[in-house]
C-alpha cells in the first residue's frame, strides 16, 4: 500500500447548523477517484474546500501527502493540489490562453513569465477539454459550458497530484460530461492523479469513480468502493427518494421510482 | 499573452511618451523655452532667464504632476484589483474626502501652508484607517463592505468640507476651491511624492501576478497559493499611501486613479505586471500634460488641473461605458 496523496482523521466538519462529517476517515491514494455524493446542502462543497485546506476543519486533521497544509504552506500546498471551485469569477477581460496560463502560478518563481514549457502544458489543457481553438478568446464570450471547461483545464494545467473538484460535470452537456469524466481518468490512471470529485449524476460515478463518498446531511457519512457503497438502500437514504437498480448485462443503473 | 518581450516594448514606449511629457512641461509656458536650451538648462549648463525657470519653475511643477498623476493610476489599478470593480477609484473609499477634510481645517484654521499639506495627509490616514476599522466588523471582510463603508465615509466628508466652506471667510474660499477641485501651482517639492511612487510600485510589482489571480476571485486565488488576507491588507494600505501621497500634493484631482487604468487595461490587457507600471507612466504622462495645459490655456490666468482631468475624463468615461456592454456580452 502506497501512501495516501490525501487523507483524513477523525474530521469533524460543520457549517451553521449542518453537520457535514463526523470522525471521518478517508484516504485516497494515486490513480483513485473518489465521487461524493449528496443531496443538495449537505455541505458536499464545504467538505471539498476542507479536503482542499481552504477551510479549516471543526475537528481533526487532512493530510496532502502525509503533511497537513499548516505545514506545507499555500503555495507548496497549491504544487501538489488543483481545486475547481462552483464558480469562476472574472471581472476584467481576460484570454482564454491567460486564463488557463493562471494554473502555472504555484510553479513560477516571484518574478518569472510563464516559458515556453508552461505555455505548451497550458495548450495541452485546453486541447484535453476541446477549447484549442478559442485560445485567444475574451472569457466573457464563452457559453457556461466552455467556461466551465476552461476552469477544469486551468486545474489540469495547474498538474496537481489530488485534484479537488466541485461539480466539474455543471453546465456540460452529455457529451462533454463523459469527455472530462474520461480525461480525468486518463490522468488518474496515466498520471497518477488522485481526483476527488462532487457529483449529482451516480450512474456516472458509478461509470467513472472507484470509490463513492455519501454525505446524508446529519454528520453521517458512508464511505467505499463504489460497487459496495452504491445499492438501492444507502442511494434512496441518501436522496430521500426511493432508486431502483436496473441491470444492463453486467452494468448496474439506478433510476428514480 | 503578454509575454516578456511584449512587456519590455510596452513599457519602454510608454516611458518615451513620459519623457517627452516632461520635455514639454519643461519646454511650454508663457515663456516659450526651445528643447535645445531645456535639454541644456537639464544639464546643468545655461544660467539665463530661461535656465533658471526651466530649473526651480517648471521642473519642480513637472516632476510633482507626473507622481502624481502616477501615484493615482497605480492606486486606480490596485483599488480596481482589490474592489474587483473596474469602475473603482482611489476616491471611492473615501481617502480624498478625509485628505479634504484635513487640508481645508488647517486651511479655516489660518495655518501655513505645511499643515495644509500635513492636515491633508493625517485625514486621508484618518479616512483610510476609519474605513478599514469599521469593515472588518465581525470576522468577514467583503470587498462589497468594504467599497459601501468607503462610500459613506467620503458622504460624510463631503458633509464636513461643505460645513467648512460655509463658515470659511471670503479671503480663504478661493484657496480652498483651487484645492478641492486639484491644482499644482502650489504643489511644493516634488521629492516625496516622487518617492512615494517609487516605493509603491517597488513594493506591489513583486505581486502582480497575485494580483492578478485575485481579481479572479479569493477562493481561486487562495487555491493557486496566494497569501489573500495579507495581500489584501498590504494593497489596500499602499493604495492608500500612494492616494494620500498624490492628494497632499495636489489636492483632489480626479479621474486620473480611475480613466488611466481603464484605458490601459483596454489597449493592453489586464497582467498587472504591465498594467502596473504601464498605468504609472500613463498617469504621470496624462498629469503632466493637464497641468502644462492648465497653466498655458489661458495665461496668465492659472486653471486648476483637477478641472482640466475631469473635462478630459467625463466624456473618455462616458464613452468607455456607452461601449461596454458591446465588448462584454456573450
Amino acid at each position: 500500500m502506497t501512501t495516501p496523496l490525501l487523507a483524513t482523521r477523525q474530521l469533524t466538519v460543520s457549517i451553521g447548523a449542518t453537520r457535514v462529517a463526523q470522525r471521518l476517515d478517508v484516504s485516497i491514494g494515486p490513480g483513485e477517484r473518489l465521487a461524493v455524493l449528496g443531496r443538495n446542502g449537505t455541505g458536499k462543497s464545504t467538505l471539498l474546500a476542507t479536503l482542499a485546506g481552504l477551510r479549516a476543519p471543526n475537528a481533526g486533521t487532512v493530510e496532502l501527502c502525509g503533511s497537513r497544509y499548516r505545514e506545507l504552506g499555500a503555495r507548496r500546498a497549491a504544487r501538489l493540489r488543483g481545486y475547481l471551485p462552483q464558480v469562476a469569477i472574472d471581472p476584467f477581460p481576460s484570454s482564454v490562453l491567460e486564463t488557463v496560463l493562471t494554473g502555472r502560478h504555484p510553479h513560477l518563481g516571484r518574478w518569472a513569465w510563464e516559458s515556453v514549457d508552461d505555455e505548451r502544458i497550458a495548450r495541452e489543457a485546453l486541447a484535453e477539454v476541446g477549447l484549442a481553438r478559442l485560445d485567444a478568446r475574451d472569457v466573457h464570450t464563452l457559453s457556461g459550458g466552455e467556461r466551465q471547461r476552461l476552469a477544469i483545464a486551468t486545474v489540469l494545467a495547474q498538474c496537481p497530484r489530488v485534484a479537488l473538484l466541485d461539480e466539474p460535470l455543471a453546465h456540460l452537456d452529455l457529451n462533454h460530461r463523459i469527455a472530462v469524466l474520461e480525461s480525468l481518468t486518463r490522468r488518474a490512471r496515466g498520471d497518477g492523479v488522485a481526483i476527488v470529485m462532487v457529483l449529482h449524476d451516480v450512474n456516472l460515478a458509478l461509470r467513472h469513480a472507484d470509490s463513492a463518498l455519501l454525505l446524508f446531511g446529519d454528520g453521517e457519512t458512508l464511505a467505499g468502493p463504489v460497487e459496495a457503497v452504491l445499492d438501492e438502500r444507502s442511494l434512496s437514504k441518501l436522496y430521500a427518494w426511493p432508486l431502483r437498480e436496473l441491470r444492463d448485462g453486467h452494468r448496474r443503473l439506478f433510476v428514480p421510482e | 499573452m503578454a509575454s516578456r518581450r511584449r512587456a519590455v516594448y510596452v513599457l519602454s514606449a510608454l516611458a518615451l511618451l513620459a519623457l517627452a511629457s516632461l520635455v514639454i512641461a519643461l519646454a511650454a509656458g508663457s515663456l516659450s523655452i526651445p528643447v535645445a536650451d531645456v535639454l541644456r538648462a537639464l544639464a546643468g549648463q545655461g544660467d539665463g532667464v530661461s535656465a533658471q525657470v526651466v530649473r526651480t519653475l517648471r521642473l519642480p511643477r513637472a516632476l510633482a504632476a507626473f507622481a502624481c498623476g502616477g501615484l493615482l493610476a497605480a492606486a486606480g489599478s490596485l483599488m480596481q484589483v482589490l474592489l474587483k470593480n473596474p469602475l473603482a477609484d482611489p476616491y471611492v473609499l473615501g481617502i480624498s474626502g478625509g485628505a479634504s477634510v484635513g487640508a481645508l481645517a488647517a486651511m479655516l484654521a489660518g495655518l501655513p501652508l505645511i499643515f495644509v499639506d500635513g492636515g491633508a495627509f493625517a485625514g486621508a490616514l484618518a479616512a483610510t484607517l476609519l474605513v478599514f476599522a469599521l469593515s472588518r466588523g465581525e470576522g468577514s471582510w467583503t470587498h462589497t463592505r468594504l467599497l459601501l463603508t468607503g462610500v459613506i465615509v467620503a458622504s460624510g466628508c463631503g458633509a464636513i468640507v461643505a460645513l467648512i466652506l460655509t463658515l470659511a471667510p471670503e479671503n480663504t474660499l478661493r484657496g480652498m476651491l483651487f484645492w478641492l477641485m486639484g491644482d499644482l501651482a502650489h504643489a511644493g517639492s516634488p521629492g516625496p511624492a516622487l518617492f512615494v511612487l517609487g516605493v509603491s510600485l517597488a513594493a506591489a510589482l513583486p505581486f502582480s501576478r497575485d494580483l492578478n489571480l485575485l481579481a479572479r476571485g479569493e477562493l481561486t486565488a487562495r487555491a493557486l497559493g496566494v497569501p489573500v488576507a495579507g495581500l489584501r491588507i498590504g494593497i489596500y494600505l499602499l493604495a492608500s499611501l500612494a492616494t494620500a501621497a498624490a492628494v497632499t500634493t495636489a489636492g483632489s484631482v480626479g479621474f486620473v486613479g480611475l480613466i488611466v487604468p481603464h484605458l490601459v487595461r483596454l489597449a493592453l490587457g489586464n497582467d498587472q505586471r504591465v498594467l502596473l507600471p504601464a498605468a504609472a507612466a500613463a498617469g504621470g504622462a496624462l498629469l503632466t500634460l493637464a497641468d502644462t495645459l492648465a497653466r498655458t490655456l489661458v495665461a496668465p490666468q492659472q486653471l486648476p488641473v483637477g478641472v482640466l482631468t475631469a473635462l478630459i475624463g467625463v466624456p473618455v468615461f462616458l464613452y468607455l461605458l456607452s461601449r461596454e456592454p458591446h465588448a462584454g456580452s456573450s
